[in-house]
């Protein structure tokens, strides 16, 4: 280990740890208890789809139509090259490859602006089709079929909800990567100091996670127009 | 000092990229069976690629199948507390229909 190693980890040892891998495991549990309340958090969200589907599942069927697969899939497959990226960055700080870290922190960064921009280009389509809840919201061919436009205002209202606060966290995610970018790119990390880049890390996969079930949930209900 | 021997584990490169294109091949598959009319099996199936894509990323990605007993004990608790709150309010919701009550 090189001298400057040895003054990065002592300079960051807290004085109530006994070493830095003490000090390491702490945190990352700490991170872990967090992503334990968001799982709670979007779970309440989840319950709420679950129960909402089964009772007006043909309505979910209906505004399921509007989505696009093919942007769904696109953001998709964004989200889970973002996590390659950043699990390899994570892996760079394990390694003290600093530049290549930077890059990959970068691309990362990239890959969640290119979700944030398509999930936008899906918004203003929804938006201009009145396809959002409230007094402007209007789905005419609900009734066609046969289904209150009443009950595809329900799936509308947890599309935007679940998406949106996933959206939120993208955004918070970019910038806790632009942060340790930074952060990294001045030397602040070592192979035994990077806390702070695992942790962003097991953010932005927790962030890709709940993406992995709404993209299903919320998509691919059903390509056929019967309940 | 020596540290070498309690740092977390460091995953070779080429598990990173195996996981990813698993996910990738996930993803297609899920797509793609959207588009067969399965009935009642679409949204099984949906759930299920979405549940090991899910256990993929927890265990490579987030490096839990290298953590402590604490993390693994701590995430299983999260995930059974979900599927707690999940399932007991579906119990109440999918059975409403079930008993018929005398009117009043």
């Amino acid at each position: 280990m090189a001298t400057s190693d040895i003054e990065i980890a002592e300079h960051n040892l807290q004085h109530h740890f006994a070493d830095m891998d003490q000090q390491r495991e702490t945190s990352t549990f700490g991170m872990w208890l967090f992503l334990v309340t968001e799982i709670m958090f979007f779970g309440g969200l989840f319950c709420a789809y679950l129960v909402y589907r089964a009772t007006y599942y043909r309505a979910f069927v209906e505004g399921s139509q509007t989505m696009n697969i093919w942007l769904g899939a696109t953001n998709t497959a964004a989200l889970i090259c973002s996590s390659l990226t950043m699990a390899l960055g994570v892996r760079c700080a394990q390694t003290d490859n600093r530049k290549l870290m930077t890059i990959l922190l970068i691309v990362t960064m990239l890959f969640g602006l290119v979700f944030l921009g398509i999930k936008a280009i899906e918004y203003h389509e929804h938006w201009t089709h009145h396809q959002f809840p409230g007094p402007n919201f209007s789905f005419p061919e609900a009734e066609a079929n046969g289904v209150n436009p009443q009950n595809v205002q329900i799936y509308f209202s947890l599309y935007w909800a679940m998406t949106g606060l996933h959206a939120l966290h993208m955004i918070i995610g970019v910038g806790l990567v632009l942060w340790i970018t930074i952060a990294g790119a001045r030397g602040l990390y070592s192979a035994d100091y990077y806390a702070p880049v695992e942790n962003v890390g097991l953010y932005w996969h927790f962030v890709d996670l709940v993406w992995i079930y709404l993209f299903p949930l919320l998509y691919l209900i059903s390509k056929k127009h019967s309940g | 000092m020596s540290t070498e021997e309690h740092r977390q584990h460091v995953i070779a490169s080429s598990v990173y990229v195996v996981i990813w294109a698993t996910l990738m091949v996930l993803t297609a598959i899920t797509v793609f069976a959207s588009f067969i009319e399965l009935g009642e099996l679409n949204i099984v199936l949906a759930l299920t690629i979405a549940t090991i894509k899910a256990t993929l990323v927890v265990l490579f990605f987030m490096h839990l199948f290298y953590s402590s007993k604490l993390t693994k004990v701590t995430v299983i608790a999260a995930i059974f507390f979900l599927f707690l709150l999940l399932a007991l309010s579906m119990t109440d919701y999918l059975t409403r229909s079930w008993a018929t009550y005398p009117a009043h």
